[in-house]
């Protein structure tokens, strides 16, 4: 297996449309989760964290620009528009091509462009538009990729097995780079679900805290550029060492009741990273502020032998950006390794779970070798990634 | 390591296709609804959460019975069972009918029960519970059938030792548009579900295209 590192990427969340511009708000304490009152979202106010529409057009029109596009910006939707911002933001200034055939485009979405299901967009678009598989032509056309690209939509998972799935590919040969892009865009659709299940909180959403109440739903896009051919003269190389998933095998909507299967989709991961809990710097777990996944977060933690390792949700942030969530929290969690920081888990005040986790209460500087990444869905799924300096 | 498929199903709107055998044939075949109960029913499992599933969880429900019944599920560590699936149509069957839920601000009734089914992997999730399979799961998607890509991903995971087997295919489903290709692999010669007398299958894309073209 050879090494696989990161040499490119990109977070679009309401916090900003780049990596730094999200990790200088992360820093800063900023929540990106307002009330908002948009009728074509939702028939009352509720907490949300959406992208901004102007500077997403502002954005877009800057990279069709770019590219000579001579397409009209009202010819991609919504997630489209993030999903080839996020693409351009992170292949900029990297030195390769990407339209050969040893490049792996993965695309990882829950819903795609499902708010072409509403009345008032069907006419917008082509009917074939709600195909997550023309969503992702879309893209690979605008860059000219050669090679068919892979679509994950596995729940709140996604992103990590798009991840998971990259490393597998360019560790065993099959490529040499990918890009891995995932992106869920907030919806009517989405949003009446979630609400349907009560399991939105009226504020913003509190990972790990006593007095949690739910989630609070976000929109974005995040990018991952891998590639088994880093140059020597990159910034400091993180490369994937581990992943796995597994299954609860219990409820479709409701988490495992002891937490042992994604406790061993943790140890799993460890074990491909060849690293034993103790040598993990930081967990940034799933968190979405449910009373449930949380309480069975806290369990595969400890049967993970992670207790004594910090642990942080970003959900506080950015809420649950779905299909994106796994890309976005990877991406800022390689970069907390890069600038050796552990970022508090915004609205976390004491602890409210079974186990005893160390929530990361305050932002503090520590030396650190590694990470792990979690998260858990509905369908019972579950996934764990592992990224390491050097 | 090579890898055999031990045990296949093929569903299409009229025929149920289980490994060499014909289950069911039917030319006056009218809807999906029409089929999958009385097809469910004669199979006697005695699993009523089938009834609350949707349509696709349905057929992928079937279609993985079919195949399991003819393999020594017991005899493997489910932690090592995976189940990797893929289609076309994602969720978009059951993503209407909650769409349809929400459309009309007057009759607004989002259902929870309705809600969960709007991912394709719930499929997955129901799968596993019934047999309590904890393994590797993913779900991919493609516009149609594509041997290779679910070649790659499932031999990648039996080639680094992530699975000792897999439940693998096809299953897609929009109104009465439906198929299934569900297929078990396991590690040739260690095969312990394969009956003696069956014909040898290989665990290939070649194999697969062929299964998928027989109906």
């Amino acid at each position: 297996m050879r090494p696989i590192y990161i040499a490119g990427d990109n977070i679009i969340t309401s916090l900003g449309f780049t990596t730094s511009a999200n990790m200088e708000a992360l820093m800063a304490g900023r929540i990106g989760i307002h009330i908002t009152s948009d009728p074509h979202l939702f028939p009352s106010s509720l907490p949300l964290s959406l992208v901004d529409s102007g500077i997403l057009e502002e954005q877009f029109m800057a990279v069709l620009k770019h590219y000579q596009k001579k397409t009209d910006s009202s010819s991609f939707t919504r997630l489209e528009k993030f999903l080839i911002i996020s693409i351009h933001d992170a292949i900029k200034e990297l030195p390769y091509k990407f339209q050969d055939q040893k490049t792996l485009f993965v695309l990882s979405t829950t819903k795609g462009n499902i708010d072409l299901l509403e009345e008032r967009n069907r006419a917008l678009f082509p009917h074939r538009r709600i195909y997550l598989w023309e969503l992702a032509r879309i893209i690979t056309d605008f860059y000219g990729f050669s090679n068919p690209p892979l679509i994950i939509s596995n729940a709140c998972v996604s992103g990590i097995i798009a991840l998971m799935t990259a490393f597998r590919y360019l560790s065993s040969g099959m490529y040499d780079q990918a890009i891995v892009t995932g992106g869920d865009i907030l919806s009517e659709f989405v949003i009446a679900g979630f609400q349907s299940f009560q399991s939105l909180s009226p504020t913003p959403c509190r990972p790990y805290d006593a007095l949690r109440d739910g989630l609070s739903l976000g929109e974005g896009a995040g990018t991952m550029v891998l590639t088994s051919k880093m140059e020597k003269s990159s910034p400091i190389g993180i490369k994937i060492t581990g992943a796995a998933t597994s299954n609860d095998a219990n409820h479709i909507s409701g988490p495992s009741r002891t937490g042992e299967e994604l406790g061993f989709a943790m140890l799993n991961a460890m074990k491909e990273a060849n690293l034993s809990p103790a040598d993990i710097g930081f967990v940034n777990a799933h968190g979405t502020a449910t009373p449930f996944n949380d309480e069975m977060e806290s369990k595969a933690i400890a049967l993970a032998g992670l207790l004594d390792t910090p642990v942080n949700s970003f959900k506080g942030y950015w809420g649950h950006t779905l299909g994106a969530a796994g890309m976005i929290e990877s991406v800022a969690s390689v970069q907390s390794l890069r600038d050796q920081m552990l970022i508090r888990s915004a609205g976390f005040e004491s602890l409210g779970v079974p186990e005893p986790i160390h929530v990361i209460a305050n932002n503090e500087k520590r030396e650190i070798t590694s990470f792990l990444k979690s998260a858990s869905g509905f369908g019972g799924c579950n996934a764990a990634i592992i990224f390491e300096k050097g | 390591m090579n890898n055999i498929i031990s045990s296949y199903s093929l569903i299409r709107p009229g025929h149920v296709r289980v490994n060499e055998g014909i289950e069911y044939h039917d030319e006056n075949f009218i809807t999906f609804a029409e089929f999958i109960k009385p097809f469910f029913k004669r199979l006697d499992l005695g699993y009523p959460k089938f009834y609350k599933m949707d349509p696709l969880s349905k057929l992928g429900f079937i279609a993985s019975e079919l195949v399991f019944r003819h393999v020594k599920l017991d005899l493997y560590d489910k932690k090592r069972v995976g189940v990797v699936l893929a289609n076309a149509n994602s969720s978009l069957d059951t993503d209407l009918v909650h769409q349809e839920s929400i459309s009309n601000r007057s009759q607004y009734f989002p259902s929870p029960s309705v809600f969960v089914y709007t991912l394709p992997n719930i499929m997955i999730g129901e799968i596993c519970i019934r047999h309590r399979l904890n393994g590797e799961n993913a779900f991919l998607i493609a516009e149609k059938f594509e041997s290779k890509q679910l070649f790659d991903y499932v031999n990648e995971l039996f080639q680094n030792n992530r699975v000792d087997v897999c439940l693998t295919g096809w299953v897609d489903l929009v109104k009465d548009k439906f198929e299934a290709l569900l297929m078990f692999v396991e590690p040739s010669g260690m095969e312990i579900s394969k009956e003696k007398s069956g014909k040898v299958l290989p665990f290939s894309e070649e194999t697969m295209d062929e299964l998928y073209k027989i109906m």
